[in-house]
């Protein structure tokens, strides 16, 4: 390869643009004409009952009403990896906020006025709300048809028990592990809900036309897999993939919360039901909170054991997660952990269980990190303590049990190429670690702390991505894709690497938003995986494309394909250096000959990439014989932070992250990961505090009460630091980054704040309040009052993980 | 009941009936078309829906429309129909979006805080913009863009 010209650089933003003009356009923005009807939700006050009666006339009798919408019209199940979800649940509630019906009326305040006359008469069940409940003997059942859903062949629910699903892994001997070790420790870590808050709520706009083609204008991460779940849950009716169009405009924030289907299967049943008229679903900012996914909480156990010289013999890491009322994404993230939860690092013995747990919660998904933000916080939280334990520098009992390419993985595969010890070592230096500072205010002390994690994407193993690339007249070129831009600057880095491989520049290549009838097919924008699947598929095409150039040139020219190359919008020849032709000349008209005849045409190329090395098939004892996960992004972190001890007040002074991208195409956009990411991590520390009642009822479903970070909680420095050890099989070596960089966060805060003051909180948050209040030797946990945070409402030291329903299995 | 109120909406009268309870922001939208100011929460906590009402940065989910009956309302729309702003130019410069859905809002902010205070301190920028939120970005390339206008010497906001 010679010298990258576009890849390594960093171009304005492609979008950039129509975002600082107004100009992008988001689903709610779009306009459909006065015909356009709006729908409200009748949603359960119970967190679980059984629907006896819905009596919709009242309802049905106000002027401007068109129809009312509830589970009798649609008996069906949907979701992406189980079916247990349903579009509006006929026989029972499951969480507090659930859908019960709709109605949709010529305006919004009209639907809004009739959806208060929707009499639903329902028998209240005993809720589920937290582990031990949903594990006890006698748990009553979230699900009681669990075993009857449909699911992927990689899920293992227990039917008759609130388990939805059961990831073991087993590696080695565990037992003779901890003999050889000569220190152990054994702790229990929790962490809580937490919610996405991208600024954007959920959209959706629904037509059914009269011809009965079905189109939906979706803020969602997930186009394709959105198209494909509709005409699975609409089959009974007759639709198929071709009857279904999703487009997606730009989506104001993803994070996990547009990906899959949640709310947007109302929208696309609701058309259904008024053929003829578009129907739009908005979301408000507390729906948001409780109807679409939050990020799940749970409850880890972990025992780690090393020899005195820092050798890590044994893990047993078991996790109990709250996924809520339905799980048909949400148990994924219990099994990617369930493969993972050893973090980056060589263990020879492993023992991973990760149970995924209904509750009558809201229901638990994909979030930025996919359980991985979730289990660090213990996992690097513990491998601190275990180091200090043995009298080990933490980042030196790191660097000596941080795995390295080749090393076999807990599940059996081999470990990809990784630059993570470059990363602990940059990240270590530019902290200044050993190196010990202190506050000129005598109430003030200081810490540091140090994380890693790795991640890989959580997708199935024929998640195929696929480009088509053209040509216009002048030369330019539109790439059509299906990856989401959701602010990650997916459209920049695919217009990139076109460019790169046909010297088209940037600015002089368009790549928009897709549609699902006209752009080619991606599985879905999730796992930071675009940058690497959809990048390989863009790459393949531009190879096509040249190849297609080549042929017509030497068709109609006569000059030997294997000497021609382009440069500068021309393909050129090497053995005719005086030849040049300019793209504008050929790539739509062809090439004249003598004859006067053209040769050619438009000029178009397509690329596909599917990961034709995983496999998801292994043993559901001990996950060993499969290729479950492409590859693993891994990195470093560490904070500085400064703790009031009058107040518990904490500032993080510096924050540092190390991520290895194998190859950044875009590094300013690596680095606006890391800068947005570190944020949006660190308030799940300090601020985000979510809070349900005793009857399972969020109380805080809105940004005055679950506090965001706002430009005033920014660390006063955050220094990204990118690693580059190439991934082969990514484009120019690159790999995903978008999810890592919140990854390390949790733990990073929780080593400084020991660092600090010496107490070690175990539970998430760690919010100012609680570090005051542990300070004066009160424990948080006695004082909060009546309210749930957590997935276990007892004290979490005395959390039983050797589970009745988890025994049988 | 209906009563028709007059705005000069980026520079141009406009005219449109409206019920006592229309919140500004959806006016904006549904009875005038201009989709920049975006509904993000609805009770003034994130800034998305944010215009200069008669220069002033205002949240338009907390204003009934007949509340701004005569005003003047400028949006994003209104500040790019000569070109680029110098705060948009910078903002484009640093990258300093990445979803955009906050985006509009928080131009506006911006221009505001620069039309009062030419050269604001790193604090006062936070401060002036402490109300839209972002979730994509960390904060920082934007209060960068923002500090970037003031240095440039000379330049109008």
């Amino acid at each position: 390869m010679t010298q990258l010209k576009v890849v390594g650089s960093s171009p304005s933003r492609i979008d950039g643009l129509e975002k600082i003009t107004g100009a992008a356009t988001y689903v709610d923005d779009l306009s459909f004409g006065p015909d356009l009807l709006h729908a409200e939700i009748v949603e359960s006050p119970y967190a679980h009952a059984l629907i006896k009666r819905i009596d919709t006339s009242a309802a049905e009798r106000v002027p401007g009403v068109v129809r009312v919408v509830t589970g009798k019209d649609f008996p069906y199940r949907f979701g992406l990896y189980m079916q247990d979800r349903f579009i509006f649940p006929s026989d029972r509630v499951r969480f507090v906020g659930e859908q019960v019906a709709a109605v949709v009326a010529r305006d919004a305040k009209t639907a809004k006025r009739a959806a208060k006359l929707v009499k639903v008469v329902y028998k209240e069940l005993e809720p589920v709300l937290d582990l031990a409940g949903a594990l006890k003997d006698d748990a009553v059942l979230v699900h009681p048809d669990l075993g009857n859903y449909p699911r992927c062949p990689w899920f293992f629910p227990q039917a008759g028990t609130n388990i939805a699903h059961y990831r073991k892994t087993r590696k080695g001997d565990v037992e003779q592990g901890f003999k050889e070790a000569d220190v152990i420790l054994e702790d229990t870590y929790t962490i809580p809900r937490y919610a996405h808050c991208a600024i954007e709520p959920h959209a959706i706009v629904g037509l059914y036309d009269l011809a009965g083609r079905l189109t939906l204008w979706s803020a969602s991460q997930s186009p394709y897999t959105q198209r494909h779940v509709f005409a699975q849950a609409l089959a009974p009716l007759g639709l198929s993939h071709k009857d279904i169009r999703v487009v997606t405009p730009y989506v104001g924030g993803g994070f996990g919360g547009k990906a899959g289907v949640s709310m947007e299967i109302i929208g696309a049943a609701l058309a259904i039901m008024v053929k003829g008229h578009p129907v739009k679903v908005r979301w408000s900012r507390a729906q948001e909170f409780y109807n679409t996914y939050q990020r799940q909480g749970v409850i880890a156990r972990i025992k780690l054991g090393a020899k005195k010289d820092g050798t890590i013999t044994a893990i047993e890491h078991t996790l109990h997660w709250d996924a809520g009322g339905y799980v048909e994404y949400g148990a994924n993230v219990v099994n990617a952990v369930g493969l993972s939860a050893t973090g980056p690092y060589r263990i020879p013995n492993v023992k991973i269980d990760s149970v995924c747990v209904y509750t009558n919660l809201p229901p638990g998904g994909p979030y930025r990190g996919f359980g991985y933000s979730e289990f660090h916080f213990g996992l690097e939280s513990h491998i601190t303590r275990l180091a200090r334990k043995l009298g080990i520098d933490p980042v030196e009992f790191r660097r000596k049990n941080a795995i390295r390419e080749g090393d076999t993985l807990a599940y059996g595969a081999k470990m990809n190429p990784s630059g993570l010890h470059e990363a602990i070592d940059r990240v270590a230096a530019e902290i200044r670690w050993g190196h010990k500072e202190s506050s000129t205010d005598p109430h003030k002390v200081v810490g540091k702390g140090f994380a890693c994690f790795w991640k890989a994407p959580a997708m199935p193993p024929n998640a195929a991505s696929s480009a088509f690339i053209k040509f216009n007249e002048d030369g330019s070129l539109n790439i059509s894709a299906s990856g989401m831009e959701i602010g990650q600057g997916y459209l920049t880095v695919m217009a990139q690497i076109a460019s790169e491989m046909l010297t088209v520049p940037v600015h002089r290549i368009r790549i928009e938003p897709p549609d699902t009838d006209r752009n080619a097919y991606e599985w879905q924008t999730v796992g930071s995986h675009v940058t690497w699947g959809c990048g390989n598929a863009v790459k393949a095409a531009a190879l096509d494309v040249r190849g297609k150039m080549f042929e017509v040139v030497e068709r109609a020219l006569g000059l030997v394909r294997d000497t021609l190359f382009l440069e500068d919008e021309k393909v050129k020849c090497r053995a005719r250096p005086d030849f040049e032709l300019p793209f504008k000349n050929f790539v739509i008209s062809g090439i004249q000959t003598p004859h006067g005849n053209f040769i050619g045409g438009p000029i178009l190329g397509s690329g596909v990439f599917m990961p034709e090395f995983t496999s998801a098939l292994s043993d559901p004892e001990t996950s060993q014989g499969g290729h479950p996960n492409v590859h693993y992004t891994v990195g470093a972190a560490a904070a500085v932070l400064e703790v009031d001890k009058q107040t518990g007040r904490m500032r993080v002074l510096k924050a540092v992250l190390a991520v290895d991208a194998g190859k950044a195409i875009h590094p300013e956009l690596v680095k606006g990961q890391v800068t947005g990411g570190v944020l949006q991590g660190l308030a799940t520390v300090l601020y985000e505090d979510i809070r349900y009642d005793l009857k399972g009822k969020l109380l805080n479903a809105n940004f005055t009460d679950y506090k965001i970070p706002t430009a005033l909680d920014l660390p006063d420095e955050i220094v990204p630091i990118i690693i580059e050890v190439a991934q082969p099989d990514g484009p120019f070596g690159a790999r995903g980054v978008g999810e890592h960089t919140m990854i390390p966060a949790a733990a990073m805060v929780a080593n400084a704040v020991e660092d600090a003051i010496g107490l070690r909180i175990k539970t998430l948050p760690i919010t100012a309040e609680k570090v005051a209040l542990e300070l004066r030797g009160i424990r948080y946990d006695d004082v909060k009052g009546a309210y749930m945070g957590l997935c276990f409402a007892g004290q979490p030291d005395a959390y039983d993980f050797r589970t009745t329903s988890a025994k049988k299995k | 009941m209906t009563k028709r109120i007059t705005l000069k909406l980026n520079r141009e009268t406009r005219s449109v009936e409206v019920e006592p309870n229309d919140i500004l922001l959806d006016v904006l939208r549904d009875k005038l078309g201009v989709k920049s100011p975006k509904i993000g929460c609805e009770r003034g906590d994130c800034g998305a829906c944010t215009v200069l009402l008669d220069g002033k940065s205002v949240r338009t989910c907390l204003i009934l429309a007949i509340e701004a009956d005569g005003q003047e309302i400028t949006t994003v729309e209104g500040l790019s129909q000569a070109g680029l702003t110098p705060v948009q130019q910078s903002f484009l410069e640093h990258g300093s979006f990445q979803c955009g859905f906050c985006a509009p809002g928080v131009v506006l902010s911006a221009t505001e805080l620069l039309g009062r205070n030419p050269h604001p301190s790193e604090a006062e920028v936070k401060e002036a913009l402490a109300g839209n939120l972002c979730r994509c970005t960390g904060y920082k390339p934007i209060i960068d863009a923002v500090l970037a206008v003031s240095r440039k010497p000379g330049r109008r906001i």
